[in-house]
């Protein structure tokens, strides 16, 4: 028994244009999830960590001045962020001062002070009650802070005369010795 | 010495209105609700999603006395919001400026809307469309194979009644 079927006609290729806004919203969504993936894995790297070359930026300080992390290689330096509005930094200002005082003769030690989200009159005001004398400057557009992926205020790191990071100091130091510890271990390289 | 009497009356009177009108100056200063106009469209970075009206932290007063600061000056809202911009990076405006990274905020959510119409579009136009018949064989005397089946199953019950 024969059999002669009657198939409808099919278009086994569509247009590729009929294709088209299905591949652009996988395209859009492949997207998105890149992003968010991009962003989740930021979020979660935390600070720079010791043993990477530290991020470079340049400072403009309070009074002018301005400092660039690159022309600083060859010597020791010490990156502090705080804030006015910071409770925490109150307890350390005195022992980074202290420290500066200790180190700046030498000449090839460097402390940089880098005010994060903070308004100028409440930095100076904090600047001049704490007697501080190392040059420091706003975090202008919180480059610096982003940078350096930091958490919070206060956070400070000790960069080696190569440029490496040695040290990063999660909150604040509680005495003068602690920062003076990690200062020589990276002055007598 | 009744004009002197005068005069002074008249003087102290000037002084007063004059002191009157500085006290209105000092009330000229920018109040709360024109300082939080502003502040309720920018974020401190400190507290994420929190806007900087409501935000109860010290960072936060000290930004919304800078605002205060800058109205008093006479900045408008579009000046101070820039300068904050400026300072802390675009991070801090509820609406970015439309500029680099930024487009996106600004694109995808359309896009986004629109690649969904289409595809709950298409999705109903599916569901409407009728569902194409089985095509129906037919043997070369012309009687469809259904045809022949039917009679080839009722032969057989047949047979067993």
């Amino acid at each position: 028994m024969a059999i002669s079927p009657e198939q409808p006609r099919v278009d086994l290729e569509p247009p590729c244009w009929n294709n088209l806004p299905r591949i652009l919203a996988w395209v859009l969504v492949i997207g998105l999830l890149i992003l968010l993936g991009w962003g989740l894995v930021r979020a979660q790297q935390g600070n720079v960590q010791a043993g990477q070359p530290a991020p470079d930026f340049t400072l403009e300080t309070f009074d002018g001045e301005t400092y660039s992390l690159d022309a600083l290689r060859g010597k020791v330096v010490v990156v502090n962020f705080w804030a006015s509005w910071c409770v925490t930094c109150d307890e350390e200002a005195l022992f980074l001062q202290e420290a500066w005082e200790v180190y700046e003769p030498r000449g090839d030690v460097v402390f940089l002070g880098v005010d994060y989200a903070d308004t100028e009159p409440d930095a100076k005001a904090f600047l001049e009650h704490y007697g501080i004398t190392y040059p420091n400057g706003p975090d202008k557009g919180t480059r610096i802070a982003q940078a350096y992926r930091i958490q919070g205020v206060p956070e400070t790191y000790f960069i080696s005369r190569d440029g490496i990071l040695a040290f990063v100091q999660i909150g604040p130091f509680l005495s003068l010795a602690s920062i003076q510890e990690q200062i020589d271990l990276l002055v007598e390289q | 010495m009744k004009k002197i009497a005068i005069l002074m009356v008249f003087v102290s009177f000037a002084m007063g209105v004059f002191g009157m009108r500085d006290v209105f100056a000092q009330e000229a200063t920018p109040s709360d609700d024109e300082v939080n106009a502003i502040a309720k469209e920018m974020y401190c970075p400190v507290c994420e999603n929190i806007p900087l009206d409501v935000c109860g932290t010290t960072a936060c007063a000290q930004w919304r006395e800078l605002i205060r600061e800058k109205l008093s000056l006479g900045w408008s809202p579009e000046q101070i919001k820039t300068y904050f911009a400026e300072q802390y990076g675009d991070r801090v405006l509820a609406e970015p400026p439309p500029r680099g990274f930024n487009w996106l905020a600004y694109i995808l959510p359309p896009v986004a809307i629109l690649v969904g119409v289409y595809i709950l579009y298409r999705t109903l136009q599916a569901w409407h469309k009728p569902v194409p018949q089985a095509p129906i064989l037919h043997t070369e005397s012309g009687d469809t194979l259904e045809d022949e089946y039917i009679a080839r199953l009722e032969e057989e019950l047949h047979k067993r009644a």
